[in-house]
């Protein structure tokens, strides 16, 4: 028989919290939790692994700064040399005050966008992509726990979520899910 | 309770010592006459005819006295041996001067500079009551007891300031000599505003406006300890904001008296923003140091990893805006080059280059580096480390905002400017410690407290 995943759901993150720590204290996995706005503390909770995003968005920094250096040394100094604030001294280090605010805009829109868009292909987010959330009630005020039933007595996990504050309980067989 | 260990009163102790020590010694080793200057450089194995040979590398006597022949040279019409000869005394007269000023300046500075940094923990204070904050009540006892410095240190820069604006027992400030002013018609022009009396009368206001907030503001959250209301906060807050908009205008004002007339030609409009951003930096660093000093010694139980973690968050900040305002300051007059403004960094650059750009590297690069990972905010050593290094960079950063205009070429950093530190350093820790006695660490009844000690990020 394949697995079985149980949806509870619950109307206050504080009631969810305590539950995510009672079903991984019981040794239930726990496939995903939906909320309607970010719940503090959730991640650790449940025993995610941190994100990785801040190394990718330091290495996109060091792009832009690339970027924004190679591209002033080629406009300003190789190309058409230009003679910056008077100083016509054309070397890019000597010049290099002028060049500051542009690499720091370049350093941070590398950052920015190259994270953003980094963000949206690890959540697997594009343009016009179905909702992926069982429950649209998760988008409002409601708190969507999915548990794997695993080897576990479905009832049994069903009782015990119960107890944890779920005021739903759904059984959902995984082949139709998907 | 904290009482104070005889072991840090010792240790305070001996750094005043030594540091009086090296005042003194600053003091009656600088030279009286020409002639000692003449002996002085000599001694420095840099005589005349010879600077030729020196390069940048030496003392800088050489170059100066390059400048001054090369100035003369410039002067047509007068005999050339005489001329010569009057450039020579004429340059040993401008040498004395700036070796009189140094052993004043050095104490000037150090003074400044732990003085800003207890100012600088009083506006923070100041804000954290303004913005209600939630996080930070349990450092407000370390807070209170930074400011207490303000009192000492207040009374120690207003006499100084009264030594060298009223009495002229030194001639740091080049606006306060009567016979500079009269050849000079941008000075005749400030005299209005810079004058010894006009500056002594505005700091007794800027200082009592800042003593008077501080005596109340720590009455209050003593007051508020006994009580079980929120009458002593609520209070508090009114006179945090009132205080705020004093602070933010004095403050300009103080860093325009004070430190940008050493260079009374010259003028920035966004001063007192950059010496306010490095005043909180070293506030800030000096809380999460003291913080952190406390906790290893078993005080103050109940602040965390993420109070700890808040301090480098600002420390990191204040480090950025301040980089951002130097830069800003310094690119506008760069790219402008507009004689009369740029020829404070051309200063700089020419006689100070290595505090000058060394402290930027300290008090930027250092703090970017090995603050930006959010793990590392919350290893203490790393906060001492980088907290070090950023107080060590900021006194520098005054250093260079005062010597350049007051020394000149005749720079050093010896033994009056670490007698000079070491002093301060040790009055700080010794007045500091001692206000942490006088109350309870962790303030009561504050309507904030408990979410503070809860605090986790």
């Amino acid at each position: 028989m394949a697995s079985k995943v149980i949806h509870a759901i619950y109307n206050d993150d504080d009631i969810l919290m305590q539950a995510v720590k009672e079903v991984r204290a019981e040794k239930y996995h726990i496939e995903e939790v939906y909320t309607p706005f970010p719940v503090h503390g959730l991640d650790k909770v449940m025993g995610l692994e941190p994100t990785r995003i801040a190394i990718t968005s330091f290495m996109y920094g060091l792009v832009g700064l690339a970027v924004a250096i190679t591209m002033m040394n080629f406009i300003m100094i190789e190309d058409w040399p230009q003679d910056i604030g008077g100083k016509p001294s054309f070397s890019y280090i000597e010049n290099m005050p002028a060049f500051v605010p542009i690499m720091f805009e370049l350093t941070v829109f590398f950052a920015a966008h190259l994270m953003v868009i980094t963000f949206y292909m690890r959540s697997k987010l594009w343009p016009f992509k179905k909702a992926e959330n069982p429950d649209v009630r998760t988008t409002d005020d409601h708190f969507l726990m999915a548990v794997d039933t695993g080897h576990h007595d479905a009832e049994e996990v069903a009782n015990f979520l119960r107890g944890t504050g779920a005021i739903e309980i759904s059984l959902i067989d995984k082949d139709e899910d998907h | 309770m904290y009482t104070l260990p005889s072991k840090l009163r010792l240790f305070a102790i001996v750094f005043m010592v030594i540091g009086a020590i090296g005042i003194v010694s600053g003091f009656l080793s600088a030279p009286s006459s020409t002639a000692e200057v003449k002996e002085m450089m000599a001694a420095h194995g840099d005589g005349h005819g010879a600077e030729a040979s020196h390069g940048e590398t030496n003392n800088s006597h050489g170059e100066a006295h390059n400048e001054s022949e090369a100035a003369s040279q410039a002067v047509p019409g007068e005999g050339q041996s005489e001329d010569a000869h009057g450039s020579e005394e004429e340059h040993l007269e401008h040498t004395l001067h700036q070796m009189q000023n140094r052993p004043w300046s050095a104490l000037y500075i150090a003074c400044f500079f732990f003085f800003m940094i207890a100012l600088g923990c009083l506006a923070f204070y100041a804000i954290q009551f303004a913005a209600q904050a939630g996080w930070s009540p349990v450092l407000f006892r370390v807070m209170e007891a930074i400011t207490a410095y303000l009192v000492p240190g207040g009374i120690i820069m207003f006499v100084l300031l009264a030594m060298s604006g009223v009495l002229h027992m030194n001639h740091i400030f080049v606006w306060n000599d009567a016979e500079v002013v009269a050849h000079d018609k941008l000075l005749q022009g400030k005299a209005g505003w810079l004058n010894g009396t006009a500056m002594l009368i505005r700091a007794a206001i800027f200082l009592g406006g800042w003593l008077l907030y501080r005596h109340f503001a720590v009455k209050f959250s003593r007051n508020s300890d006994n009580e079980t209301d929120n009458r002593w906060f609520k209070k508090s807050f009114k006179i945090s904001a009132g205080f705020l908009v004093f602070f933010i205008y004095t403050e300009s004002m103080m860093s325009w008296d004070w430190l940008m007339s050493f260079d009374p030609h010259w003028f920035s409009t966004l001063y007192g923003w950059y010496v306010f951003a490095g005043m909180m930096v070293c506030a800030i660093t000096t809380i999460a140091i003291i913080t952190i000093y406390l906790k290893s010694k078993g005080y103050l139980e109940f602040v965390n990893d993420s109070h700890i973690h808040d301090l480098g968050k600002f420390m990191f900040g204040f480090s950025i805006f301040w980089t951002y305002l130097w830069f800003s300051q310094f690119m506008l007059i760069w790219y402008a080059n507009i004689p009369e403004e740029v020829t404070y960094f051309v200063t700089r650059i020419e006689q100070f280059k290595l505090p000058f750009f060394g402290m930027v590297a300290m008090n930027f690069i250092f703090p970017v580096l090995l603050l930006m990972n959010s793990d590392y905010k919350r290893v203490n050593w790393f906060i001492v480390l980088t907290g070090i290094v950023i107080l060590a960079g900021h006194y520098i950063d005054i250093f260079v905002m005062v010597m350049p205009g007051t020394v000149g070429n005749s720079w050093y950093i010896g033994i009056p400017e670490l007698g000079a530190l070491c002093f301060f350093f040790g009055l700080f820790i010794y007045v500091v410690f001692t206000a942490l006695t006088k109350a309870p660490l962790l303030v009561k009844n504050n309507p904030f407290v408990k979410e503070s000690k809860q605090y986790h990020y």
